[in-house]
């Protein structure tokens, strides 16, 4: 399960989009060939950005329009909630998907989706404080505490924001990429504390299609990672 | 008229002096709404304005009327949720899981014919065609607290009368301890049968004097209409001081039984929902604690959750039946 590799933090060339490429000493045509590129993924990024914004957007409208349903709050937290899972599993399908396809350039968005499963993350996790406990940081502590479903969902977000914060290139440098790449491989159990906190908190009413739903896409993105990782494990003697 | 003995069963421990009465509170909610509407659209525009008022419009036009007398003994100082919030915002699951799913579902339901069998440990079981019990007794109006297991609540203007008006006709023997409460289940009529979230189908049951207690309701309407199929036509029970998931939905059997009869979500989870499930603030659900609640329709996005009563405010009531009972082991 080797496929985070962190971002190149080699010297940045003009463009700051095409190191690799820049660095192996390209010639003048490929040059203006990558300066197309380095155009098509700036508008790639502007689309895929507005796309990833669109939840967010939606809540905006339905909240001004009074489309939130009866009970609002329960309406953000849900569905803040619902396109963290999703971003996440857009962001850990990127690596499955780029091997299967060979669009490497797939690995330049994974930083962005990330981020952006932070970003519902944030919104869930500041409804639950702001909306839901009212900032009663004792009621807080003890839900983190006592209730398993709540645990394991904070932990998700902590982990989170680790992730988060060490994103940046320069983060990349400061850690050694050795040592960034072992923790973002807290992705990992990241999806894994999601899928709990979901499934956790729907046991209680017995509502499980859901939570199954998003179990089965995140154990089989992380099973094509084992799958990869043994087969380069096999490939490596010969 | 108010008695000594309806004056004791008002549901609410604020003195009399505070409680105001239904035309003041009810002009004054409109004001409120419109104060409120007029803040928020400063901050969103015009669009809660619209909300406010088509709030305050009356109810569905196409549904029948069914006229009741208010009892003044049953009126809040609350403000009655809107009939929309309380005809869309459900939990039916044999219509479905989300919230919405029985306003979209319930149409397919069937409310006449509809018999509902009172029988079991009674000496006069008996069929009642559904428009007969609707003929009983004098129907009587009465605002309600409603407060879901699930940490929200409202007020609803129910129509019915006391189950004990049944229950006292059906002269129940010496054996007979509980009161159990059948639903419907026609997978024909109600699509979410198919999935196998408990066991169908959906059981509720009272003790005996909790089934004689004056506030349970049998109840056939709301907001002085029939009730709608997704609020559990064409006649549920209403137990105002217990979590709403104990007040079963269109009935079909109303059984006497001599031993704790098994109940939906207590046979499903028992360490989450107890037989009693009296409303109780200070007994955490093992997924969220019980003691606020947000009470649906108040205020706007930024309004806290208000405390929750004990036994939803209807301790005076009530209260008396659990004497020297350990609530945390009884929950």
């Amino acid at each position: 399960m080797s496929d985070i590799h962190p971002p190149p933090t080699v010297a940045k060339p003009a463009s700051g989009r095409a190191p690799r490429a820049a660095a192996s000493g390209a010639s003048a045509a490929s040059t203006a060939r990558m300066g197309a590129d380095a155009r098509q993924m700036r508008w790639i990024k502007i689309v895929v950005f507005c796309a990833a914004l669109y939840p967010f957007a939606r809540l905006i409208v339905f909240g001004l329009t009074q489309q939130l349903g009866a009970n609002p709050i329960e309406f953000i937290t849900f569905s803040t909630g619902t396109w963290t899972l999703v971003m996440l599993c857009i962001t850990l399908a990127i690596t499955p998907v780029r091997k299967l396809t060979g669009i490497n350039q797939l690995l330049r968005l994974r930083r962005m989706l990330g981020l952006f499963a932070f970003f519902y993350g944030t919104l869930h996790f500041i409804t639950y404080i702001w909306f839901d406990q009212w900032f009663d940081l004792h009621s807080i502590y003890h839900d983190v505490l006592r209730r398993p479903f709540i645990t394991v969902g904070f932990g998700a977000f902590v982990l989170m924001a680790a992730l988060a914060v060490t994103s940046p290139r320069a983060m990349v440098r400061k850690l050694g990429g050795k040592r960034w790449q072992l923790l973002h491989r807290a992705i990992y159990l990241i999806g894994i504390l999601s899928i709990l906190h979901f499934w956790w908190m729907k046991a209680g009413k017995h509502n499980l299609a859901q939570p199954k739903l998003y179990a089965a896409i995140v154990a089989g993105l992380l099973a094509i990672r084992v799958v990869y990782a043994v087969a380069a494990r096999l490939k490596r003697p010969a | 008229m108010v008695t000594e003995k309806n004056r004791f069963l008002r549901g609410d421990d604020i003195p009399r002096s505070e409680i105001t009465p239904r035309d003041v509170f009810e002009n004054r909610r409109r004001l409120i709404q419109l104060a409120g509407a007029a803040g928020a659209s400063a901050l969103f525009g015009t669009a809660t304005l619209a909300r406010a008022q088509s709030a305050a419009v009356s109810p569905d036009p196409k549904a029948q009327k069914l006229s009741a007398r208010p009892n003044p003994a049953f009126r809040l100082p609350d403000t009655v949720t809107p009939y929309q919030d309380i005809t869309t915002y459900n939990n039916y699951y044999e219509f479905g899981t989300d919230k919405s799913d029985p306003a979209h579902h319930a149409g397919t339901l069937q409310t006449r014919p509809w018999i509902v069998s009172v029988e079991g440990e009674c000496q006069n079981p008996k069929n009642y065609a559904i428009d007969d019990l609707l003929k009983l007794v004098p129907l009587e109006e009465r605002v309600y607290r409603m407060r879901c297991v699930e940490g929200w609540s409202m007020v609803i203007p129910w129509i019915g009368y006391p189950l004990a008006e049944i229950i006292k006709r059906a002269a129940p023997t010496s054996s007979a301890k509980y009161v159990q409460f059948i639903t419907l289940d026609d997978p024909k009529q109600m699509p979410g049968l198919s999935e196998p979230i408990i066991n169908w189908p959906y059981s509720e049951g009272l003790r005996m004097d909790e089934a004689m207690n004056p506030l349970t309701l049998l109840t056939v309407g709301l907001y002085g209409q029939v009730l709608p199929n997704q609020n559990g036509a064409p006649v549920r029970v209403v137990v105002p001081w217990k979590y709403g998931f104990k007040s079963g939905k269109s009935i079909v059997k109303i059984r006497f039984v001599d031993k704790q009869p098994p109940t939906a979500w207590n046979t499903y989870a028992p360490q989450e929902y107890g037989f009693y499930s009296n409303v109780n603030p200070q007994v955490d659900h093992p997924r969220w604690s019980q003691a606020t609640e947000r009470r649906i329709g108040e205020g706007g996005y930024f309004t806290p959750k208000r405390p929750t009563l004990m036994f939803n405010g209807y301790g005076e009531q009530v209260a008396s039946m659990y004497q020297g009972m350990d609530l945390r082991k009884f929950f």
